[in-house]
């Protein structure tokens, strides 16, 4: 089976995030007014063929873990949902 | 026989000539080394280079680290090595593991592009043996990832330990308690961000780089 993953990378808490503070100093000088706890990270997004979400679910928290983040810094978020329409020979 | 030093080439890599003629400018004997390779046959010592290895895609260092040439160092170093990263090698090795922490934006935001001052912190490292404790050094940085970050466990071992080699007088990047160089437990791998290979020669405005080149040369 084929899935969508998608990683969501952030900082760890404690990281200092000098662009999302950057980003939320800006916001009153535009008028955005009340918003608060600006972070910046990255989204990262593959499918992947396995046997079953489980797997595709550890595998892909596996690569997250040993390549996608660098964890003396950065946390992250996996997703896994079944890709839509078929898989596999379709073609 | 000159001091070989192989100095690591990954693509996007862009220091690797500087460093080759810091290295021979002062006796020792510069070699390219291609990332895709895994041979250190003949290498007395190691440099990583400044640069952008493989574009700085995903994080500085993090493709890099997969290089077959990184699984060749990190043997030579585990067998006690002399190993020198400089801005995106210091990147790479601690991508790699070979040195802890890691190194985060700039805390201003912008690349940084201007001499230095270092003060020596220590010189009980492959790379400032030759270094009076106490002395300052002037040296550029370029950078835009030089912002030192390690968390509070593991700035107490580097402190208690001896092994931050090299601090900011005037800190340029947010670096946690002015890091800009640190080294491992043995002492012979030594990651820094501030480019000495830069600062060789009075016609670059400075040759106070000479010193910690010397120690590499020394050390190997």
């Amino acid at each position: 089976m084929k899935f969508d993953v998608m990683v969501d990378v952030r900082l760890r808490g404690g990281i200092a995030d000098p662009a999302g503070a950057t980003i939320e100093r800006a916001l009153p000088a535009l008028g955005y007014d009340g918003v608060a706890g600006v972070t910046v990270g990255k989204t990262v997004r593959f499918a992947i063929e396995a046997t079953d979400e489980a797997e595709a679910t550890r595998r892909s928290e596996d690569l997250s873990a040993s390549f996608l983040t660098n964890p003396v810094i950065e946390d992250a978020t996996v997703m896994v949902t079944p890709a839509d329409g078929p898989t596999g020979d379709h073609a | 026989m000159a001091t070989a030093v192989g100095v690591v080439v990954f693509p996007g890599t862009n220091c690797e000539m500087d460093a080759v003629a810091a290295v021979e400018g002062l006796g020792g004997d510069g070699r390219l080394l291609w990332h895709g390779d895994e041979d250190l046959t003949g290498v007395d010592a190691v440099i990583v280079p400044g640069g952008f290895a493989h574009g700085d895609y995903l994080r500085p260092g993090a493709i890099a680290r997969f290089s077959p040439m990184m699984g060749a160092i990190a043997r030579f170093a585990a067998d006690g090595g002399s190993v020198v990263g400089i801005c995106n090698g210091f990147q790479v090795l601690t991508e790699a593991g070979l040195l802890p922490g890691a190194l985060q934006k700039n805390s201003g935001l912008k690349f940084l592009c201007q001499p230095t001052v270092l003060r020596v912190e220590s010189s009980d490292s492959s790379l400032t043996r030759r270094a009076a404790v106490g002395s300052e050094l002037l040296v550029p940085i370029n950078h835009f990832e030089g912002n030192y970050t390690c968390d509070a466990e593991t700035l107490a071992r580097l402190r208690d330990e001896d092994r931050i080699v090299l601090r900011y007088v005037d800190n340029p990047n947010g670096s946690v308690d002015d890091i800009a160089g640190v080294c491992n437990e043995g002492r012979n791998v030594v990651g820094l961000m501030p480019h000495p290979e830069r600062a060789c020669d009075e016609l670059l405005g400075s040759a106070d780089g000479a010193v910690l080149i010397s120690s590499l040369l020394d050390a190997a």
